[in-house]
């Protein structure tokens, strides 16, 4: 794809449109220091040792560069009572990330699919309470939802974490599928119904590998929505089966001795690199469906 | 193997909104049926009833002899062209022919035949690894009708085939159908809304409107002998010319145009006199096709001629032939002549009408008298 510089089009010059300029890029440097100043001084933090950020001002390049903190942070800070770092807690946001996105993605996915393309009477009122379901203050359920958690046995662990999410996951991406879903032509499922596939056949055959986009945009909201999650963690979670968002708080909340500002920022970052992650990863299929998928007409 | 199709008074209701109101229809096996009309005539919606994906409100669809009312478009031996060619766009050509054998759980080998003939048959085999997003429209209508080819199905079914096509790959994409019918021999039930199309593909044209239909005949009569106004101006490019006027029974049947001042009085031909017993002065549309209407004097004599003068208002060249639009009676007409024939606008023209190829209609009820 060509990829021109501007947009082409005849703007004004002289010596005010230069000063406008020049006012415009002096805000936008200005907004991108105050959105970039708190990332150095985590990422140049984590990088010192103890002494040196006592000694030097935190704004302040590291004059050693040390790693240790991050060794810390990852396998030797406290967590509470227990000494391991973020390694295990890590471990149990992922098991609870990974299959809470997966089965809420394609469930929203085959919700939109019946809701848009397999009409039945009352859809429109089904979509309407499923829709209902984004707009409710997750501190309402929690209760409610401990009580059903413990019902089915699945109080303080990671499954139970899954199936939370899931169930409150799925008002969002049965939205993103229903409104992805809505704009792709009937006349390709009525010539996949002529062709002789059914409810599951046109899913996966033809409709699912036609939704790329909209599965991207949907695991980078529900990744980084459970990922960062840390009310239904703290709530429904004890200890050892804590996600990482938790184990940062008590991290970094820990009373006994010296605060080691390093630890706590390097466990921060550690904490929030793979919903970066995933959304670089994504993002960069997202452009190449985009434009590979791409069928005008 | 073609199989006829029957429909007995389909009805089809969209809410409380009738769309399809009492239908009967027989398909000869082998046949090309044309169904045209206007836009939300319900030609579409039938052809959905016909094809199972959509359900009768009441009525019955045969196809084969067999009742399949209740039966799902897959188990209908039939196969579908759809406007907008609804290709699976993650699937390349190849994919996208051999989807329905791949779900009827057809041998690889027999697919594999399937796809090479029809593809040859339609010069697309040059592009069986592309994506349909790779290809023009022309190969994208292509591509549709292999996949409905492959499955050598009892009947076809096409909605609006060509209407996404610029007007020089029409002409050749309706060649092509007109060949394969031919060559294939398979029933077909085609829907346009282009008369032209209807004309040249057809064996039998249902014209229709408002969720009825008129007319059904092979092209010929359709077009020399509708049976009411609505498919009398329908088929026709440019359409037919219909004065307003009345009859004058004067030593002989004449048609009066309303409004006319200059005493122009159209000769009814004898034999159509003969046949009508409507009263002196009833009101009266007198339908004269463009082609009927042209410069006096250069065609052969022949019987029921009729000559008048009139102001040339508007000269259209088409190239073969020039349209010249004027007046009777405030009502604007259409002759077809030969280009060198033709005058400038203001200046005098005699015309020459073919009485014999005029058809009479009721004014009040639109029906062919």
């Amino acid at each position: 794809m060509r990829r021109r510089r501007t947009s082409g089009i005849v703007r004004p010059s002289g010596p005010g449109a230069v000063m406008l300029r020049g006012l415009l890029f002096a805000v936008l440097a200005l907004f991108c220091l105050y959105y970039l100043v708190p990332l150095f001084v985590m990422v140049a933090t984590s990088l010192k040792s103890l002494e040196e950020i006592r000694a030097g001002s935190f704004l302040s390049l590291p004059r050693e560069i040390t790693f240790d903190a991050w060794g810390k942070a990852w396998n030797a800070a406290c967590v509470g009572v227990r000494c391991d770092g973020l390694e295990p807690y890590v471990w149990n946001s992922v098991l609870m990330t990974v299959p809470a996105v997966a089965i809420s993605t394609i469930l929203g996915a085959l919700n939109g699919y019946a809701l848009t393309k397999w009409r039945f009477p009352g859809a429109d009122i089904i979509f309407a309470l499923i829709l209902f379901g984004a707009f409710i203050p997750f501190q309402v359920i929690l209760l409610p939802m401990a009580r059903t958690l413990g019902q089915l046995g699945l109080a303080g662990s990671v499954p139970g974490l899954i199936l939370v999410h899931t169930v409150y996951g799925l008002a969002f991406t049965t939205l993103f599928f229903r409104n992805f879903f809505i704009g792709v032509s009937d006349g390709i499922l009525q010539a996949a119904k002529v062709d002789g596939a059914g409810f599951f056949g046109i899913f996966f055959g033809i409709v699912l590998p036609m939704s790329l986009p909209a599965i991207v945009v949907t695991v980078i909201w529900q990744f980084t929505q459970i990922w960062n999650d840390f009310l239904f963690g703290v709530a429904f979670t004890v200890g050892d089966s804590n996600p990482v968002t938790v184990a940062l708080n008590n991290v970094v909340n820990t009373s006994t001795g010296v605060k080691e500002y390093n630890v706590d920022m390097a466990a921060a970052i550690i904490a929030g690199l793979p919903t970066l992650l995933v959304y670089v990863v994504a993002g960069a299929y997202f452009v190449r469906g985009l434009s590979a998928g791409a069928v005008k007409g | 193997m073609a199989a006829g199709i029957r429909l007995e008074s389909v009805r089809k209701f969209f809410g409380a909104n009738e769309v399809i109101k009492g239908i009967d229809l027989e398909i000869e096996p082998g046949e090309f049926v044309v169904l045209v009309g206007p836009s939300g005539c319900g030609k579409s919606t039938l052809l959905n009833l016909i094809a199972g994906l959509e359900t009768l409100s009441s009525g019955h669809v045969f196809i084969g002899g067999q009742k399949v009312d209740t039966t799902p478009p897959r188990d209908r031996d039939i196969a579908m062209v759809f406007q907008s060619y609804a290709l699976y766009p993650t699937k390349t050509v190849r994919q996208n022919i051999t989807f329905g054998m791949e779900t009827r759980r057809i041998p690889k080998a027999h697919q594999d035949a399937a796809v090479e003939e029809f593809t040859h048959l339609l010069q697309i085999d040059r592009f069986l690894q592309r994506k349909p997003g790779q290809l023009s429209g022309g190969q994208r209508q292509r591509v549709a009708m292999g996949r409905a080819l492959v499955r050598n199905p009892a009947v076809f079914l096409f909605d609006e085939p060509l209407s996404n096509l610029d007007a020089k790959l029409r002409i050749e994409m309706r060649t092509e159908i007109k060949k394969l019918h031919q060559r294939l021999g398979k029933t077909a039930v085609y829907v346009t809304h282009d008369q032209i199309e209807a004309m040249t593909l057809a064996t039998r044209i249902a014209v229709m409107d408002n969720g009825h239909i008129r007319q059904v005949a092979d092209p010929a009569t359709i077009y020399e002998n509708p049976v009411d106004l609505f498919v009398a101006g329908f088929m026709g490019s440019p359409p037919m010319n219909m004065i307003r006027g009345r009859l004058v029974r004067d030593g002989g049947l004449f048609f009066a145009p309303l409004g006319d001042r200059d005493g122009v009085r159209f000769p009814i031909a004898a034999a159509e006199a003969a046949r009508i017993g409507a009263p002196d002065g009833q009101e009266v549309v007198l339908g004269l096709r463009p082609e009927t209407i042209f410069a006096a004097g250069t065609e052969l004599p022949g019987p029921d001629r009729f000559v008048f003068e009139r102001p040339v208002a508007v000269v259209e060249p088409t190239g073969p032939d020039t349209m010249i639009v004027f007046e009777i009676g405030g009502q604007d007409l259409i002759a077809r002549v030969r280009p060198e024939d033709a005058h400038p606008p203001g200046t005098p023209f005699r015309f020459e009408v073919d009485m014999g190829k005029a058809k009479l209609f009721d004014a009040g009820t639109g029906l062919r008298i």
